[in-house]
C-alpha cells in the first residue's frame, strides 16, 4: 500500500511542478523584472508557465511581485482567498518579503502578515536568473509535500 | 414593474455617477486594482451602457508608498536610493530630476563628462522606458509577439545598465556633483554596438504595427485630445506632442548639456492613440541620435565635481590628506548639508514633464521633496479621452497614455 | 517674456495681498495671501498667458506659524516662461478657495493636498481622500504624524519581534 501512495504522491507532485499557472500579480518595479523573466530571454515557458492568468479562479501560484501597499492589502487576500487549492505564494522581491526598503506607514512590511507565503525571493527587484531560482526551490518544495497534506 | 432601486453604497462616489446609474439604468462596473490591461494597480469605476463607456473614474492609490515622508527622514544621499523606485520605469531620470535639483539648490557644478554620460544613459533609458511602453501596449491590443522583441532589446540596454552600476533596474547612478564612478572599458563598443542594432529594430517593430490595418482601425481616431483640452488638464510629453504643441522641455530649458545636441521633437496633429503611437517611435529614433552624439563627443575628464563638501574623496587621498579624511568622516556619517531655500527642476521624463520641489532647512536631511509626476496628471484626464468608447478602446486608451502606477501614486 | 512686468501688473492689481517678491536660483514667485488667489490666477492665465499649471504642493512649517505654504508653479507655452506663487496658509481652519474652474488639472493635486495636509479647498467639486483609504485618519505629511516604522529584526531581538509580528493564517 505504501508503494502505491509513494508513487501516487510522486505523480500528483510532478504534474503539479510542471504546469503551475502563475496569477498575473504585479505591483511595482518587481513586475517589471517578472515581464522579463517571461519574454524570451530569460523564458519562464520552458518550466510549464507559458500563460500568466489573471483571474485567480485559474491560477495555482501567486506571485507578489513589488510593494503592497495598506490600500491594497485586503485586495491581496480577497484574491488569495479566491484561489483555489493547491495554491503557493512566492514573494518576490525585498518589498513583500520584509517591507524593503520603504518602513513606513504605507507600506505592509512583508505580505507574510497578510497571506502564508512558501518562498521569499530577495533582490531589489530580483534578477529574472533569481525569479527562476525561486521557482525551482519552489517546485523542489512541492515535490516532497505528501500525501496526509492534501486534505 | 417598475425599474428597481438599488441601494448602492460604493465608497462614497454616489456625487460621481450620474442618476441613471444609481437606478440601475446603466451598469456600474469595477474594473479593479487587478487586472491585465491596467499596467498596474489602477482601479476605475465604469458606468456603461451596454459596452459603451459613459463616465471613468479612476482610482489610485493602491501603490502609495509614502516616498515623500519617507526622503525627509533620511539624509540627501540615502534619499536618492528611494527615487529610482518612484517611476520604476525611468530610474536614471528619477535620480537625474532629483540630483539636478540638489545641485541647484547648493550651487554645484558638474563636470561636462559626468553631463555626456548623465546624457547617454538618460536616453537610453528613455529608450527602455518606450520599449515597455510599445509592448505592453501592443500586447493590450494582442499583438504578442512585439512584446517578446520589444523586452529582448530592452536586455540589452539593461546589459549596459549593469555593467556601468552593478544594476539592472535601480542603478543610483547619477549622484549628486556627477556619476558614482567612471564609465567601464567596454562602455563605448556596448553602446555602438547597440546603435547599430537598434534602428534596424525600430523598423521592424513599424512594419508590424504602423501600416497594419488592425491595429489603425483599434487606433485611429480613439481617445483624441485636443490641444487647449490637454493643457488645461496638464498633459505634457508625448501625450501633448500628439496633439500638436511641440512642447519639449530639452529644448525650452535644457538641462545637463542638451544644447549641445541636434535632435528634433517630433509632433503629430491628430491627438488620438495612433498619433501617440507614431510620437513615441520617433522619440525612440531621436534618443538614438542624441546618444549617438553625446558618445562621439564624450570629452575626457573627472567624472564627478570635486567640491568636497558635498561629494566623498576617492578612497586613494585618504592615506595622505587629512582633509579628505575629515570630509569623508562628515559626509558619510552625517551626510552634507543644504542651504534654507527652495528649487523646482523640471525635466522631461519619458512620459511627460516630471519635476521635484525641493526645501531646504539647512540640514542634512530634505525638508520637503516634492514630485510633480506626469501620470499623476494623466490619470485626470482619462474621463475626458474614454468617453463614449468601448471598453476594449479604453484599454487602447489606457495603454497610449503610458502610465506607471508607482509615478501616479508615488 | 518679462516676469517683472508680470509682477508689477500683480502687484498693482491685488495691493495689500501680495505679501512679498520672491527671487532666487533663476526662479520668480510671489507670496500672496490667500483670498487673493483667484483674481492673481486668473489674470496669470487671462492676461499674462500662464496656460499651464504645472504643479501644486504643500509645506508643513510646524510648528511655526502660519503653518502651511501651498506652492503653485504656472508655464507659459507661449513664452516659455515659468512662474510661481507661494500662500501662507494658518493651521487651524486652513482653508483655501479651489483652483478648479480656472485650471481643471488643479482637481487633483488638490486631493492630493488634503489627503496629505489636510488643507481644504472650498468649492471643490470631489474633496475626498485620493492616495490613502476611505477610512484612513490622519494626514500623513505633516510634520507632527510620525513616520510610522516597523522596529528593525536583527540577529538579537529576531525572536522577540518574531513573536509580536501578526503573520497571516491559511
Amino acid at each position: 500500500m505504501g508503494v502505491v501512495t509513494t508513487t501516487l504522491e510522486q505523480a500528483v507532485n510532478w504534474s503539479r511542478t510542471n504546469a503551475m499557472w502563475p496569477m498575473l500579480f504585479g505591483l511595482a518595479c518587481c513586475a517589471i523584472e517578472m515581464m522579463s523573466a517571461q519574454s524570451a530571454d530569460y523564458d519562464l515557458s520552458r518550466f510549464g508557465m507559458e500563460l500568466m492568468r489573471p483571474s485567480p479562479r485559474q491560477a495555482d501560484l501567486m506571485i507578489v511581485a513589488g510593494r503592497v501597499s495598506r490600500k491594497m492589502a485586503p485586495v491581496l487576500r480577497r484574491l488569495y482567498d479566491q484561489m483555489p487549492d493547491p495554491k503557493w505564494v512566492i514573494a518576490m522581491g525585498d518589498c513583500c518579503s520584509c517591507g524593503g526598503v520603504f518602513n513606513n506607514y504605507a507600506i505592509v512590511q512583508g505580505v507574510d502578515e497578510i497571506v502564508p507565503v512558501d518562498v521569499y525571493v530577495a533582490g531589489c527587484p530580483p534578477r529574472p536568473e533569481g525569479l527562476i531560482h525561486g521557482i525551482i526551490t519552489l517546485h523542489e518544495k512541492v515535490k516532497t509535500e505528501k500525501l496526509t497534506e492534501y486534505a | 414593474m417598475p425599474a428597481p432601486t438599488l441601494e448602492v453604497s460604493f465608497d462614497g462616489l454616489k456625487h460621481l455617477v450620474s442618476s441613471r446609474a444609481l437606478e440601475g439604468d446603466t451598469l456600474l462596473l469595477n474594473m479593479g486594482p487587478q487586472h491585465p490591461s491596467t499596467h498596474g494597480v489602477l482601479r476605475l469605476l465604469l458606468e456603461l451602457e451596454g459596452e459603451i463607456v459613459l463616465n471613468c473614474i479612476p482610482d489610485i492609490g493602491f501603490l502609495h508608498t509614502g516616498i515623500e515622508k519617507n526622503m525627509e527622514a533620511k539624509n540627501y544621499l540615502q534619499a536618492l536610493v528611494m527615487t529610482d523606485r518612484m517611476d520604476y520605469l525611468n530610474n536614471i531620470g528619477n535620480n537625474l530630476v532629483y540630483c539636478l535639483a540638489i545641485e541647484k539648490l547648493v550651487g554645484l557644478d558638474v563636470p561636462p563628462r559626468a553631463q555626456a554620460v548623465r546624457v547617454i544613459l538618460t536616453e537610453l533609458q528613455r529608450i527602455a522606458s518606450h520599449l515597455v511602453w510599445l509592448a505592453t501596449s501592443s500586447l493590450d491590443l494582442a499583438a504578442m509577439s512585439t512584446f517578446l522583441y520589444c523586452f529582448r532589446e530592452r536586455e540589452i540596454i539593461l546589459d549596459i545598465f549593469e555593467m556601468c552600476s552593478g544594476q539592472r533596474m535601480m542603478t543610483s547612478y547619477i549622484r549628486p556633483g556627477g556619476i558614482w564612478r567612471d564609465v567601464p572599458d567596454g562602455f563605448e563598443e556596448a553602446v555602438r554596438q547597440f546603435l547599430r542594432l537598434f534602428p534596424r529594430r525600430i523598423r521592424q517593430y513599424e512594419s508590424m504595427l504602423t501600416r497594419n490595418p488592425l491595429f489603425i482601425d483599434r487606433t485611429k481616431q480613439i481617445g483624441v485630445l485636443t490641444a487647449e483640452q490637454a493643457l488645461q488638464l496638464g498633459v505634457t510629453g508625448p501625450m501633448l506632442r500628439a496633439t500638436g504643441v511641440a512642447f519639449d522641455l530639452r529644448k525650452a530649458q535644457p538641462y545637463s548639456g542638451y544644447e549641445q545636441y541636434d535632435f528634433e521633437v517630433p509632433t503629430a496633429t491628430g491627438g488620438d492613440t495612433y498619433d501617440r503611437y507614431l510620437v513615441r517611435m520617433e522619440e525612440m529614433r531621436q534618443s538614438l541620435r542624441i546618444v549617438e552624439q553625446a558618445l562621439n563627443r564624450l570629452p575626457d575628464g573627472p567624472f564627478i565635481s570635486d567640491n568636497r563638501k558635498f561629494v566623498p574623496p576617492p578612497r586613494a587621498e585618504l592615506g595622505t590628506s587629512m582633509e579628505a579624511v575629515i570630509h569623508h568622516f562628515k559626509l558619510w556619517t552625517e551626510g552634507f548639508s543644504a542651504p534654507k531655500g527652495n528649487v523646482f527642476l523640471p525635466v522631461e521624463s519619458p512620459r511627460g514633464v516630471l519635476a521635484c520641489y525641493l526645501e531646504g532647512d539647512g540640514g542634512p536631511k530634505p525638508y520637503r521633496v516634492h514630485f510633480r509626476t506626469p501620470s499623476f496628471a494623466h490619470l485626470q484626464a482619462l474621463p475626458l479621452m474614454s468617453r463614449n468608447h468601448f471598453v476594449a478602446d479604453l484599454v487602447a486608451i489606457i495603454g497610449s497614455i503610458d502610465i506607471v502606477l508607482g509615478d501616479a501614486d508615488r | 517674456m518679462d516676469l517683472e512686468a508680470v509682477i508689477k501688473d500683480l502687484q498693482s492689481e491685488l495691493g495689500q495681498a501680495v505679501l512679498g517678491v520672491e527671487r532666487g536660483r533663476g526662479e520668480v514667485g510671489l507670496l500672496l495671501s490667500p483670498e487673493r488667489v483667484l483674481t492673481a490666477c486668473q489674470r496669470l492665465r487671462q492676461r499674462h498667458g500662464f496656460d499651464l499649471l504645472i504643479a501644486l504642493t504643500a509645506v508643513d512649517y510646524w510648528p511655526n506659524e502660519p503653518r502651511f505654504t501651498l506652492v503653485y508653479k504656472f508655464y507659459s507655452t507661449m513664452a516659455n516662461a515659468f512662474f510661481g506663487l507661494r500662500l501662507p496658509v494658518p493651521g487651524t481652519a486652513a482653508e483655501v478657495p479651489t483652483l478648479e474652474n480656472i485650471f481643471p488639472n488643479a482637481n487633483w493635486h488638490e486631493r492630493e493636498i488634503l489627503d496629505m495636509f489636510g488643507v481644504r479647498f472650498t468649492g471643490h467639486s470631489d474633496p475626498r481622500r485620493i492616495l490613502l483609504p476611505e477610512d484612513w485618519e490622519g494626514h500623513p505629511l505633516r510634520k507632527d504624524h510620525p513616520l510610522g516604522y516597523e522596529e528593525v529584526q536583527y540577529t538579537f531581538n529576531f525572536d522577540e519581534i518574531d513573536r509580536r509580528k501578526p503573520y497571516a493564517v491559511e
